[in-house]
């Protein structure tokens, strides 16, 4: 028997009990589009963390202090913040020792209330120099930066992010204001664009001159060249030399800190593409767990392929009987079935394709718990799905298909 | 043209076929030695057991002897494999069944077309020209896209026997093809395969309870536990027309 008679008498067998095959097909349906749906989400959120990371400039190199893992440097926080000093950041602006790096920016941190008037805000508050917005890829939106000249002076100034200046002053121009942080008076110069969605969320800083910030808000001491910093932001010459930078502040660490060949760094150096690489791997595992749900649900689809099968082929005894005994061969009435199974789980993996290609088309951009949703559809999970869901057919067909051609075609034709 | 009426299309030689029932061994059939023509016209009658539905399954190319040579058309059957044996039953048989065995959800014509299309090498349109010549043949031109519930008995088994003719076999086997019809219906598809076997010069083995269908045949052989009991010719003035104008021929 040809394929167009094998693939009519199959098509024909199926469309004669529609509830039944629309049934089965069904579970096909929902177990692909499922897998369609979850891939487009989980896929999603892997394009989108990559891409806010992206946004940060792929030549940003972090230095922390502490041997950590990447699980502390992207967190931050965490280490010994003694360990790196002011001068280990201004000894990586050495173009000798460390001629890939561009642009140095350490910070340190404080932490506390800012208050306007009765107006009591909780800040993440940054000690920065001039070099900070640029490291991070900030923009001022109003007013000027911290200036250099700020940290020399331990001026007593700020640049406050969206959120935070909208939540103090309302609508009011904050420039030249004041408010008061740690019992101390502090002018605003200057106001940051909103940066949100991006994964580092500025909004809600207050960037202060990185000496103001350990002497006057921490109540620090000390020569300005000890000043501790909990991260320094390098930039690369270029994305292409971001490995070579990373090669040029390890050297200088390693030398300023007077670290044995068989010392461990006492530092941690991320780049963004590590960055990037734990969260797709982490993403990565997250994709392929919702995948294997719902590919589960797929395997279920395919036994309930398996069980009508097995029941048409007893149903259909006699029909088996009269085709053998009008000369089909074993194989012409295992092909019949199998292409019947396939038949079915094809025909549900092509709807659900488009079911699931459709929830994550009109699932794009929906909110849950706050939470944005971005999809990405993948031609390529399409096709697998689909190339599955034949297989699901071919593998839960071939067992009742082989029951059917093993019948005694005499027992077939008696039976009732 | 000849008339190749002693050339053999069935050769039965020393045919056992046992069964394995719980510890017994039943024999079925128990040394049959029998030789049918080319254009014959036999009837084989016996009780029920007596051996004759494991005659027909085995000349159907269903069923293998456990013993002894079955021969069709000079081919050994008995030694061929199972694949071999379906394009047998595909090119040479034509089978006839008591309870029609029309696949209910098709038409008349859908049915015909079934043997032809695992044949294969036909086109639709060869499919569907031949199986509307078999169906003209036994008078059913009104039915083509009739589908069995919406045909008698009489029709549906007409259906029968032109899928039986629509490769030209040489050989149609009915079992019990009148088992079920009335006797109207009956005569109706006594008359249909006996103008078969005297107009298109068809071999036919029929295997009945009902005396009229036999005395309607060439040849009767009698069967009882698996053994040929009685194997004569049938004598009446239409078959001895018959006899004539074949030998006129």
């Amino acid at each position: 028997m040809n394929f167009v008679l094998l693939f009519s008498t199959a098509f024909a067998s199926v469309t004669a009990n529609k509830l039944r095959a629309g049934l089965t097909l069904l579970g096909i349906v929902i177990g692909v589009s499922s897998v369609i749906a979850m891939m487009a989400v989980g896929r999603g959120a892997q394009v989108s963390v990559t891409s806010r990371i992206s946004e940060l400039g792929t030549d940003l190199i972090t230095v922390r202090p502490g041997a950590q893992a990447l699980r502390f440097a992207f967190f931050g926080g965490g280490g010994n913040s003694d360990v790196l000093s002011f001068a280990d950041a201004l000894a990586l602006k050495d173009d000798v020792f460390a001629p890939e790096v561009r642009l140095v920016a350490p910070e340190n941190s404080f932490s506390g209330s800012a208050v306007v008037g009765g107006e009591n805000t909780f800040v993440n508050g940054v000690g920065v120099t001039a070099e900070y917005l640029e490291a991070r890829n900030l923009v001022i939106a109003s007013g000027r930066n911290i200036s250099n000249v700020d940290v020399q002076n331990t001026s007593m100034v700020a640049v406050l992010g969206s959120e935070t200046s909208e939540s103090l002053f309302g609508q009011r121009d904050p420039i030249g204001a004041t408010l008061k942080i740690s019992g101390r008076l502090l002018t605003v110069v200057g106001v940051m664009e909103s940066q949100e969605g991006t994964i580092f969320n500025p909004d809600n800083s207050v960037l202060v001159p990185i000496t103001t910030a350990h002497y006057r808000l921490n109540n620090g001491k000390g020569l300005i060249d000890s000043i501790g910093v909990s991260s320094i932001n390098v930039l690369a010459t270029s994305e292409s030399t971001v490995g070579e930078a990373r090669l040029d502040i390890s050297t200088v660490l390693r030398l300023r800190h007077e670290l044995d060949a068989d010392e461990d760094d006492d530092f941690s150096i991320t780049t963004q593409q590590d960055t990037i690489e734990t969260l797709e791997g982490t993403q990565g595992t997250f994709v392929i767990l919702l995948g294997s749900i719902a590919g589960i649900s797929l395997l279920v689809g395919g036994i309930g392929v398996m069980n009508i099968m097995l029941v048409s082929v007893t149903e259909r005894t006699r029909e088996i009987g009269i085709r053998r005994a009008v000369g089909a061969k074993r194989r012409d009435i295992l092909f019949q079935f199998v292409t019947e199974a396939v038949l079915m789980t094809f025909a549900g993996g092509i709807l659900g394709v488009l079911v699931g290609w459709a929830i994550a088309y009109f699932g794009n951009g929906a909110t849950v718990d706050g939470d944005i949703i971005e999809t990405v559809i993948e031609t390529r999970i399409a096709l697998i799905a689909l190339g599955v869901s034949v297989a699901v057919g071919l593998f839960f067909g071939i067992y009742p298909a082989a029951r059917a051609a093993a019948l005694n075609p005499i027992e077939a034709l008696r039976h009732e | 043209m000849t008339i190749p009426s002693l050339v053999p299309i069935i050769e039965l030689t020393n045919v056992t076929r046992e069964f394995q029932v719980g510890s017994q061994l039943v024999k079925a059939l128990d040394g049959i030695s029998l030789t049918i023509n080319r254009g014959e016209m036999v009837a084989i009658i016996g009780p029920s057991g007596s051996g004759k539905s494991t005659l027909m399954n085995t000349l159907g190319c269903l069923d293998t002897p456990s013993s002894g040579s079955f021969a069709l058309n000079g081919t050994n059957v008995s030694e061929l494999s199972d694949n071999e044996l379906a394009e047998i039953r595909s090119k040479q048989l034509g089978f006839v069944f008591q309870s029609y065995n029309l696949l209910p959800r098709e038409t008349a014509l859908k049915n015909v077309e079934l043997p032809l299309k695992y044949a294969g090498g036909y086109s639709g349109k060869d499919r569907r020209e031949a199986a509307r010549i078999a169906l003209d043949r036994v008078g059913l031109s009104h039915r083509y896209d009739h589908r069995p519930v919406q045909m008698s008995g009489g029709e549906q088994q007409r259906v029968g026997i032109a899928r039986a003719l629509v490769k030209n076999p040489d050989l149609i086997l009915a079992d019990e093809p009148t088992g079920n019809l009335d006797s109207k219906s009956s005569a109706e598809v006594i008359e249909m395969l006996r103008s078969l076997n005297e107009q298109d010069g068809k071999t036919i083995v029929v295997v009945t309870h009902d005396p009229e269908v036999a005395e309607a045949t060439k040849r009767i052989i009698a069967f009882r536990d698996g053994q040929i009991v009685e194997d004569r010719p049938v004598v009446h003035p239409s078959n001895t027309a018959t006899a004539n104008s074949e030998a006129t021929e």
